[in-house]
Parts: C-alpha cells; sequence; structure tokens
C-alpha cells in the first residue's frame, strides 16, 4: 500500500522530525495538539493540525479515542507515533489495525513480548541472547548462596525478591562476602518487607549502557544499523548519547548486532527497534530490554550511517523490501547528541519553565571544517516551556570523521547556542564535552555522578581560558569605550583619549593587559610579557560572537550588565569587569562583601489572597520551586524559593487576603 | 623663579593630602574613597580642573583658626565623561568629617554658579558629617545658599547627587532637590533625624542602616533612584546615565553612534501577550527589545514596581520610558506608581527628553490605605505631567487600557503625538466581568446569561479598534514591528514645537 498521509500522534522536536521526512516524501501531514500546544511549532509545519483536548497528556495525547477521530477526521492512511505517548501501547497499534490504518512501527505481538520484563528476558533466552547471569529460584540457605555465587562468577548482586530502595541488597566478591551477604540479605528483607526470598545475579562492574538499532522489513530481513552509547545519564535520564561506542571492537559489535536480529526475528519485529544492552568493563554484555519504537537519540545512527530511520519506517509500513543488506550498512565517522533541557544546573536540575526570549541554535548543516551540526527541536523563539510535557528542548548533534572531530564540533556548536528566558543546562552539556574522563572515552552509566559529585556550579577558567576570556573582555571594553567618546556635545578639541592599558578582572583574578590595534586585527599583552593576537565582527549590542583569539575561534556570549560584562564560553560563566590601572588599583580598596543574608521567611510580596500553598511543614525545597500563589489584582503570582531550605511553619491557610510583607512561611 | 613653583608644588601636595594620612587610611579602612579619588574614579583620566584648592575658612572660634586645612572640606571643579563637561564637588570626610563650613558652601555655589551659566550638569558627591557646628549660623547661610542655587538651577540644567557617606539633617535638602540621588550600600545613609534623637523623641529603636541606608531609600521612600554595592560601581553607573542627559535645557538629548538596525523585527513579541488577561507577562522584555542594543538605564528599579522607569536610546538617542508592569500588582497605578512616573515625566519634559510609554494598566489601585493616602492628588502628578509635556511622545497600549488610567497613560487626549496599539490592547472603561456586573445588575442571579453578556462586551470592547475608529489609536500595528514603528514615529517628531502661553509657573498638584 501508499501512503498519504500521515498522522503523527505526538508533539515537540519529534513531531516535526516525522513531518521533515515525509515533506521529503511527498507525503501530506497531520499534526494533533492539546490546549497547551496550539501555536507549537509542529502544529505550524504540519499540513492539517487537529486539537485533541486539554493540556494534560492523558486528556490528549495518551487517549486512543482522541487520536482515533483525529484520523477519522483528517483521513490519515498512517500514523507514526513517536516517542513516549502510545509508541509501545500494543492496544493503539491494534486499534489502528481495526481501523485499517497503517502503524508506522512494529507489530502488535512483538510490542507486547517486548513490553514485559519478564517475557522480554524470558525470549531473549531462549533467542541465545545473553542475559544477565543469575539465578531465580529459591536459595535454602548460606552454603546454596555460596555453590551458585560462585558458579556465577563473582562479582555478584544478592538481592531481596521484594527488594527495592537498595534495602535487602548485597554486592559479594567472595565466597565469605556472599555467605554474609546472604544472611544479612535476608535479615533485613524479612524485617523490611515481610519477605525474606532472595536471588543471586551477576554484578555488572563499570557498567556501561549501549544499545543497538534494528531495522526490519516485513519481508524477513532484518539487520542492524551499530550501536549507540549512552551511558552518560542523571537519575536514568539520558544526556549525551554517541555513535558508535569508543569502547567496542568489531567483534564484540557483530556479536551484539548478531544478538539483537535474532531477538527481532525470534519475535517477528519489523519496523525500527533498539536492543538495550548493559555492558561490563570486560566487554561482556547482557540484554536489559528491547525499546519497540524510534528512540530519541536516533539522529546519532542516522549521522554515521546516512540511513534516514523515519524514512526506513515509513516504508517498511507501506510494506516495502529493505533496499540494502547487512554489508551495505557502514559505520562513517562519528556522531554525538546532546539534550538540551529545560533543567537549571545551577538549581540542582531543577525543572524551569517559561518563556524562550531568546532562542538561536548554531549554524545546521556541513560546515567548512568537514563537520557536521544538526538540531532537532520543536521550539521557537518566543515560545513557551510549559509544565506539562517533558523538558527536552532541543537535541543538538555534531558528526565529525573521528570521536575528537565530533566533541570539539560540538564543544563549538554548544557555544554558539543562545537560549535566554528559562534555566537549561547547556553549561552544563559544555562542561562534560571539556571532561578529561569524557575525552578519553573511559565512560560508565556512574560517569556524572562521579565526576560531578557536588552538582555542577560551572567551570572554573583554567589559564589559558582566563587570557582568552581576559582578551575577548578587553576588545570588547576597546570598542564600547570608544564609541562612548563619539557622543554628540563633547567639547571639541578636549575629547576623551581612551587608553592602551586596562585591567581585567575576571571574578577575583585581575589581569594586567596592553591593547593595541594592528590593522584588523589587536594585539593583546599580558603583564608577563605573553601575547596574543585577537579580532572579531562583535559590535555593541550583539549577545553573542566568534572571537578569534590566536587564530582559535571562541563562541562567547556576551552580555553588558550596567559597568561589567557577562561572558559565557566553553561551561565558564564569569562576570568581567574591564577598568583603567588607576581604577583598578582604587578598587582593591573596596570591601568584598558576602552575599546578602536572604530571610529565612517568604514575605508576602504584595496584597492579594493566597490561592495555593505547594509545600508541606517539613518539606525540603529546591531554588526556584514553587511555595504559594497569590492572587492580586486578579492575577496570579507564583512565589518561589530563593535557595534550598526545609520549611519550618505555614503562618497561613489558603484563601487567608495578606498584606505586604505579611508571612506566609517561615523556613529552618 | 625654580623655588617659587616648587613653593606651589608643596602647596598643591599639601592640599592633595587633605586632612593627612592617617585619615586617608581610616577613610579607606572603612572601604570608602576619598573626596579626590572619587573624582578619578568619575571623571575621564586627566579631565579635572580643580578649583579653589588652597580656600580655608575664616572662623576663629572653639580653636579652629588652629585647625585650617588647604580646600576647607570639599573639592570643586570640573572635568568631562566621555568628553563631555560636567562640573563637580566632592566632599573629603578626612577634613573636618566633610563639614559644611561658610566657605567651604562658598565653593559649591560658584561651581553651581558657573553651571548655570555655562550650561554644563553638577554632579555633586556628599561625604559630610552636616554643618560644622563651630560656625554656627554662618553653616547654616550656607547650606541655604546651596539649596537656592538648586532650586533656581532646576529645570536648567541636571543635577545629579551621589550620597557616598553620611548625609543628616539639613545636608539632606540639597541632594532631596536635584533630580538624582544615588547611594552606596552599606556605607551610606541619608535622615532628617539620626536614630538617637528619633529613640529619644518616638521611642523607636532603629540602627542608621534602617532608618535612612540605600534599601530604606531606594524600597521604601524612594529618596534614591538607585544604589550600588560600592563607591567604584556607584560612580560608574553615573557615568553610564550621564550619558543619556542633555547638558542643559536648550540642549537636545545626546546622539551615540548605534549599531542596531531600527527596523529590526522581533517575532517573539507576536507571543509576548499570553492566553489569558489574567496572566502576567514582563514588560521589560518589550523594553529591552525596543531599545538600541537592548540597553536599558532603570531608575528606582526597586520601588512600585507596578511601574517601569527609565532610559533607552533610539536610533542612538535617549528617550525616556514609562511601562506598566504586570508581574507587579497587575500594573495598576496606585500613589506610589504615579508619583514615580510623575516625577520621571516631568524631568523628561524639562530636558527635552522624548517618552515611550507602554500601557498595560488595568486601573488605579483600590483601598482604604489608597484613598485615605491621596491617591487622587498622587494619581493627578501623572496626570498633570502628561498633560504638560511638550517633548515628542509615543504611546503604545500592549493589552489591558482601563478607565481612568487610560486617560492618565499617556492617551491622545492628553497630548501624546503617536498613539499605537497592538491587536491584543482592549481599550475600555472597565474589564468585560466588571462592565457586565454594573450594566446587568438585574440578571447577576443567572450566570448564562451573565457569561453572555460578559463574552459579548468582550467581542465590543475588547479591542483596540473602537478607539482606533475614533482616531484615538491611530495605528493598530504588529507586535514583531514595534521598535521599527516606534523608531520612525519619534524620527517624524525630532521637529515638534509647541509654543506655551506665558504664565509665571503651573500649579502641579503637589
Amino acid at each position: 500500500m501508499a501512503i498519504k498521509k500521515i498522522l503523527i500522534a505526538n508533539r515537540g522536536e519529534i513531531a516535526c522530525r516525522v513531518i521533515k521526512t515525509a515533506r521529503k516524501m511527498g507525503i501530506a501531514t497531520v499534526a494533533v495538539y492539546s490546549d497547551a500546544d496550539r501555536e507549537a511549532l509542529h502544529v505550524q509545519m504540519a499540513d492539517e493540525a487537529v486539537h485533541i483536548g486539554p493540556a494534560p497528556s492523558n486528556q490528549s495525547y495518551i487517549v486512543i479515542d482522541r487520536i482515533l477521530d483525529a484520523i477519522r477526521q483528517t483521513g490519515a492512511d498512517a500514523v507514526h507515533p513517536g516517542y513516549g505517548f502510545l509508541s509501545e501501547n500494543a492496544a493503539f497499534a491494534a486499534a489502528l489495525e481495526k481501523e485499517g490504518v497503517a502503524f508506522i512501527g512494529p507489530p502488535v505481538g512483538a510490542i507486547e513480548a517486548m513490553g514485559d520484563k519478564i517475557t522480554s528476558k524470558k525470549i531473549a533466552a531462549e533467542a541465545g541472547v545473553s542475559t544477565v547471569p543469575g539465578h531465580m529460584g529459591l536459595i535454602e540457605d548460606a552454603d546454596e548462596a555460596v555453590r551458585i555465587a560462585a558458579k556465577i562468577g563473582y562479582p555478584v548482586m544478592i538481592k531481596a525478591s521484594a527488594g527495592g530502595g537498595g534495602k535487602g541488597m548485597r554486592i559479594a566478591w567472595n565466597d565469605t562476602e556472599a555467605r554474609e551477604g546472604f544472611q544479612s540479605s535476608k535479615n533485613e528483607a524479612k524485617n523490611s518487607f515481610g519477605d525474606d526470598r532472595i536471588f543471586i545475579e551477576k554484578f555488572v562492574t563499570q557498567p556501561r549502557h549501549i544499545e543497538i538499532q534494528v531495522l526490519g522489513d516485513k519481508h524477513g530481513n532484518t539487520l542492524y544499523l551499530g550501536e549507540r552509547e549512552c551511558s552518560i545519564q542523571r537519575r536514568n535520564q539520558k544526556v549525551i548519547e554517541e555513535a558508535p561506542s569508543p569502547f567496542l571492537d568489531q567483534a564484540t559489535r557483530k556479536a551484539m548486532g548478531d544478538q539483537a536480529v535474532a531477538l527481532a526475528k525470534a519475535v517477528g519485529y519489523h519496523s525500527a527497534g533498539t536492543v538495550e544492552f548493559i555492558v561490563d568493563g570486560n566487554r561482556n554484555f547482557y540484554f536489559l530490554e528491547m525499546n519497540t519504537r524510534l528512540q530519541v537519540e536516533h539522529p546519532v545512527t542516522e549521522l554515521i550511517t546516512d540511513i534516514d530511520l523515519v524514512e526506513q519506517m515509513i516504508r517498511i509500513a507501506a510494506d516495502e523490501k529493505l533496499a540494502f543488506g547487512q554489508a551495505d550498512v557502514k559505520l562513517n565517522g562519528w556522531a554525538i547528541e546532546s539534550r538540551l533541557y529545560a533543567e537549571d544546573p545551577y538549581r540542582n536540575f531543577l525543572p524551569s519553565i517559561g518563556r524562550l526570549t531568546r532562542y538561536r541554535p548554531p549554524a545546521e548543516g556541513a560546515h567548512e571544517d568537514g563537520t557536521i551540526v544538526r538540531n532537532d527541536t520543536g521550539v521557537y523563539e518566543g515560545g513557551e516551556i510549559s509544565m506539562y510535557y517533558d523538558p527536552m528542548v532541543a537535541k543538538l548533534c555534531s558528526w565529525g570523521p573521528d570521536r575528537t572531530a565530533a566533541i570539539e564540533a560540538m564543544g563549538r556548536a554548544l557555544d554558539d547556542f543562545e537560549v535566554e528566558g528559562i534555566g537549561h543546562n547547556l553549561p552544563f552539556l559544555s562542561a562534560v564535552m571539556q571532561n578529561g574522563r569524557f575525552r578519553e572515552g573511559r565512560l560508565t552509566t556512574a560517569f556524572i555522578t562521579e565526576e560531578f559529585p557536588d552538582g555542577f556550579h560551572g567551570l572554573a577558567p583554567d589559564t589559558a581560558a582566563a587570557r582568552g576570556m581576559a582578551a575577548v573582555a578587553t576588545l570588547i571594553n576597546d570598542r564600547l569605550q570608544r564609541r562612548a567618546t563619539k557622543i554628540s556635545g563633547t567639547i571639541g578639541n578636549h575629547r576623551r583619549v581612551v587608553g592602551r592599558e586596562w585591567v581585567v578582572a575576571l571574578g577575583s583574578e585581575a589581569i594586567a593587559v596592553t591593547f593595541a590595534q594592528e590593522g584588523d586585527a589587536s594585539r593583546i599583552t599580558f603583564a608577563d610579557g605573553g601575547t596574543a593576537s585577537i579580532h572579531s565582527d562583535w559590535l555593541p549590542g550583539q549577545t553573542h560572537a566568534t572571537f578569534f583569539v590566536d587564530e582559535m575561534p571562541m563562541g562567547v556570549k556576551v552580555d553588558k550588565i550596567g559597568y561589567s560584562l557577562r561572558l559565557r564560553w566553553r561551561g565558564i560563566d564569569v562576570i568581567a569587569r574591564v577598568r583603567e590601572p588607576r581604577v583598578a588599583e582604587l578598587a582593591k580598596l573596596m570591601p568584598v562583601k558576602l552575599p546578602p543574608d536572604t530571610s529565612k521567611m517568604l514575605l508576602c510580596p504584595m496584597p492579594g489572597l493566597i490561592t495555593a500553598i505547594a509545600v508541606a511543614e517539613g518539606d525540603t525545597v529546591e531554588a526556584g520551586q514553587a511555595l504559594a500563589t497569590i492572587e492580586a489584582m486578579k492575577m496570579e503570582n507564583i512565589l518561589r524559593a530563593e535557595r534550598k531550605a526545609v520549611v519550618k511553619r505555614v503562618a497561613v491557610p489558603v484563601g487567608a487576603g495578606l498584606a505586604v510583607d505579611e508571612v506566609i512561611m517561615e523556613f529552618e | 623663579m625654580r623655588p617659587i613653583l616648587e613653593q606651589l608644588q608643596a602647596r598643591r601636595d599639601e592640599a592633595y593630602l587633605g586632612g593627612g594620612q592617617k585619615r586617608i587610611d581610616a577613610q579607606h579602612g572603612k572601604g570608602k574613597l576619598t573626596a579626590r579619588e572619587r573624582l578619578e574614579v568619575l571623571l575621564d583620566a586627566g579631565s579635572f580642573e580643580e578649583y579653589d584648592m588652597y580656600v580655608t575658612h575664616r572662623a576663629v572660634d572653639f580653636g579652629m583658626a588652629g585647625q585650617k586645612i588647604a580646600g576647607d572640606g570639599v573639592v570643586t571643579g570640573w572635568g568631562t565623561i566621555n568628553g563631555r563637561q560636567v562640573y563637580v564637588f566632592s566632599q573629603d570626610f578626612t577634613v573636618l568629617g566633610g563639614s559644611l563650613s561658610e566657605t567651604h558652601a562658598q565653593k559649591i555655589c560658584k561651581i553651581m554658579d558657573m553651571a548655570v551659566r555655562n550650561g554644563a550638569p553638577v554632579i555633586g558627591l556628599n561625604d559630610s558629617g552636616g554643618a560644622r557646628i563651630q560656625e554656627g549660623v554662618a553653616s547654616l547661610a550656607g547650606y541655604a545658599e546651596v539649596f537656592r542655587r538648586n532650586a533656581e538651577a532646576s529645570g536648567v540644567i541636571p543635577q545629579i547627587s551621589v550620597i557616598m557617606g553620611p548625609c543628616a539633617g539639613g545636608a539632606v535638602y540639597s541632594p532631596a532637590m536635584t533630580d538624582f540621588i544615588f547611594m552606596v550600600r552599606d556605607s551610606s545613609y541619608m535622615f532628617v533625624t539620626g536614630p538617637d534623637v528619633v529613640k529619644t523623641v518616638t521611642n523607636e529603636i532603629v540602627t542608621a542602616e534602617e532608618l535612612g541606608g540605600a534599601g530604606t531609600h531606594t524600597k521604601k521612600s524612594s529618596v534614591a533612584d538607585g544604589a550600588y554595592e560600592n563607591d567604584i560601581e556607584t560612580l560608574e553607573h553615573v557615568r553610564l546615565l550621564f550619558d543619556f542627559l542633555p547638558l542643559n535645557n536648550r540642549d537636545k538629548p545626546p546622539l551615540r553612534p548605534f549599531h542596531d538596525d531600527p527596523a529590526r523585527l522581533e517575532a517573539r513579541l507576536d507571543t509576548l501577550i499570553p492566553d489569558s488577561s489574567s496572566k502576567p507577562y514582563d514588560m521589560k522584555e518589550l523594553i529591552l527589545a525596543i531599545a538600541d542594543e537592548g540597553d536599558f538605564f532603570e531608575l528606582q528599579e526597586n520601588f512600585a514596581k507596578n511601574i517601569i522607569t527609565g532610559y533607552i536610546r533610539l536610533e542612538g538617542q535617549t528617550v525616556g520610558v514609562v511601562a506598566n508592569q504586570p508581574m507587579v500588582l497587575a500594573g495598576c497605578l496606585d500613589i506610589d506608581s504615579s508619583r514615580k512616573a510623575a516625577k520621571f515625566v516631568r524631568f523628561c519634559d524639562a530636558f527635552n527628553i522624548p517618552i515611550l510609554t507602554l500601557v498595560d494598566v488595568p486601573g488605579f489601585l483600590p483601598g482604604v490605605a489608597q484613598e485615605y493616602g491621596g491617591v487622587i492628588k498622587h494619581g493627578a502628578k501623572l496626570l498633570f505631567a502628561y498633560s504638560q509635556a511638550t517633548v515628542p511622545m509615543v504611546t503604545l497600549i500592549t493589552r489591558k487600557a482601563y478607565g481612568g488610567a487610560y486617560d492618565v497613560m499617556a492617551s491622545k487626549h492628553i497630548g501624546a503625538d503617536v498613539n499605537y496599539a497592538w491587536p491584543t490592547a482592549e481599550i475600555a472603561v472597565m474589564g468585560a466581568k466588571g462592565a457586565t456586573e454594573i450594566l446587568y445588575r438585574s440578571e447577576l442571579g443567572d450566570t448564562e446569561k451573565i457569561a453572555a453578556r460578559t463574552r459579548e462586551y468582550e467581542e465590543r470592547f475588547a479591542n483596540p479598534f473602537v478607539a482606533a475608529e475614533r482616531g484615538f489609536i491611530d495605528e493598530v500595528i504588529m507586535p514583531h514591528s514595534s521598535r521599527k514603528r516606534i523608531a520612525r514615529a519619534f524620527a517624524s517628531l525630532r521637529g515638534k514645537q509647541v509654543d506655551a502661553r506665558w504664565r509665571k509657573h503651573d500649579t502641579i498638584p503637589l
């Protein structure tokens, strides 16, 4: 059958992504949208759009009947589910089948089989897929536990069947520990859960998350498109993915690929799917689960294989045969994906919502140096990041001939990405690109907790970076000062002459420089005699520009704040003050002030009515978290925590009318 | 001749030392700069021309005859800020606590007279213990001479006061009569009577900082227009402000090369107004989007936040902005916001600075406190200021313009030259709900009927077209083209001339 019109049962970047390919293939598209998405990008991009209900997804995007209504209304003959929402919902796929509409995804049976954790493991084991070795049966006593542990091979994890939250869980590296661990787990399990059944499985050390992309048609052809490594995660949320994995060798890749294909065949799979493995430090790999949909991180595979996965899914759904075989799949170069989340890294990654007052992604496509940048997004400048859906703003991908080139390209692309109005993780992503361990490819799923144990507070510039930033600040200052002297009304012949000597204060560090214009470029001489050349097209008012410092391009974000400059580059976020040497000397006399003591009370900022209290006594609140809502002049104003604190007392009930500065709650 | 030159140098060196190294060190120890150091930061390097360096007082009582220090506690003269002339005085706390004597006052009066004659602003850096008690009434007379000159210079040249230490008693009234007051956080205070007297008279126990610190005057009393962390940051910001101001009332606002396309379109403004009229949005985003290079110098940022006042540039030239802020009290007018905006509008009009007014106002704030506080007269100040202004005025209504507040916020009727509205504007006597409740009081029991009436009212009045049909709005513009349209409107008004009828002066409702 030929597909003429696709309805995308999704929103955000993935809906936009599918529309792009459909348009390329000459297929009409239908978007669906909730109340919160009336002005969303996917609605603007699609040929038709159908409203499907209120903002919460359980009243819109995941209501099967609403989607079916939209299909009937528009006459769509196929549905792409994207990821999330209804993408792995067997009932939805079945309903479409009944409706006679093509589901651009796997068969119902495969969704069902892989949707259940226990069934999927069983099928995988039967298909010859490597699963985590373990003993599922009941274990009588410590002796038996030791025997089983030795058979599995150390280290092992001893777990309570009913366990959770780390309770009743022990890791054993030898017989003695296995014996002790079994006893203590059993006791703990009995006390905590009243169920002392214990099982033992292989403990995977230095675990990495590596997954295989499979693709199969309805004619029995199934192949794999290499792997993606997704080890950089925060609280099980993937943050940075890449393809290929820096860890796999050709033999392991093939072994994993073959097993993934075997599993797909075992469940009669067609369309795109992903088989997730956990891989240990010795390249032993074990099956985790199979995702029967297009993955968020699919673009990295597309970049190294040059295969459009959405196009293949559509062709497969239209009963076409795969036009290529396993031997035709070549992995070319390296691709990295950074997920830009509306999460504030300086506030412990608290979700941030609001208006995108600025959204300027870096230039996409092939760059002069041979690298490629791709940005998948569903937002635009002036758009709203709402509280109803996941906080992903964009997926920024880079491709380079090798891993280092891809990382460098990503670093530059992140520097050139301007996002304002919401808190977001751009500086954190930049910091990961700078991280030595990341650059060496020594990843595990614990990477973020190990490398950023105290959270993320911005990178401190090293000597070279500080000099680069100082050079940038000096050039900007020179342009601002020169322009300032061109004001009208000066007394002729007595105009201000802009000096060459400056002192740049970056945070608490002071760097003395001499500035000299040399043709199109400028030369900065540092106090120790070192020099740097710098040139840039930056003009006053520009919030981003590329500065060439000794010909190295630096994409710096520039904000003028009063008399100082905020500069952001490569995860560094500093305030630079450029002053004449005499003023800089006097500045040393200025008192160092501690940050003002934010009061331990939430005071009412305006006369109004409390319409909601969002926290309870004893709650721990993060900076930026909503505390209470006040209605004043018929407007709802949300009051947020200024910093992390514990709520000691809520002083007023909902419905209370308050005057300015009345206490709403107190903190400990 | 050399010995004579050396003598001059020696006298200068002595004067430069002010109250001596020990007192200079003490001043530094408090995190404060000396009077001359402050001028070095404020003025272009090497531009300061000092006058009256050798002036000393003539008092003899209370052992004063032996305490003569060259300069007598104040450094005066002129210099430039980015090449534009400014007269300055800087009180020297190291000399008798910067106290004001008859001669100290004379030095200030001298440069004020020169400033008025030559048409250049005055910036005063205040750091003084107050009147020089040893001189008695001569000192008080000195203050009064300064006060009178403040009044005479008002509206002729801009006057800026920077409070960089104590400023108490009669001393506060000179800054109070100037156009701008800036303070240094934690090291300056202003009050008429200090904490000790307050305790004796009213039994209130209060610190100097609580009574008259930068926090008090920027958030509560609105005496100050801004406060900064330390001496240097404060003086740097005064330099920034100075670049927005004309030199005198015959001068045009300054013009500076700019690097921002006046026709720049801002697509994001098309989504600035939220779906629901009860949802706030940040008016500052619009100000920054309109301004050249996103550069905005805000005044009284922490007082009466329901209205925003400050300077931007359009095509390189200063424009004063008054804007309702829907984020605070829905952007309503009340006593504080009316006074704040009125003061700002008067200054702009006195010094030929065009005024841009951005309107989203639901009306005046109701309440007993407001009425008892005289909101009628305070609101009238803003109405009066706008009605009287003759500078080019452009008004843009973004959303609500209800009731009397519509009239007040630079409506066509009171003298604005070009009035624009976004298609989201609602220009009406009041909100639809309130209006239907009055118009259809008898139907109030029937929620369905009332809802229908409300919809009917919304459709009829919740738009800019009723006003546009009458010519009260010159054009309904696309939000994304706001910068371009406003810049062109001001460009068209550059030749504006208004002849005023002779009068001694108006009687603004004070």
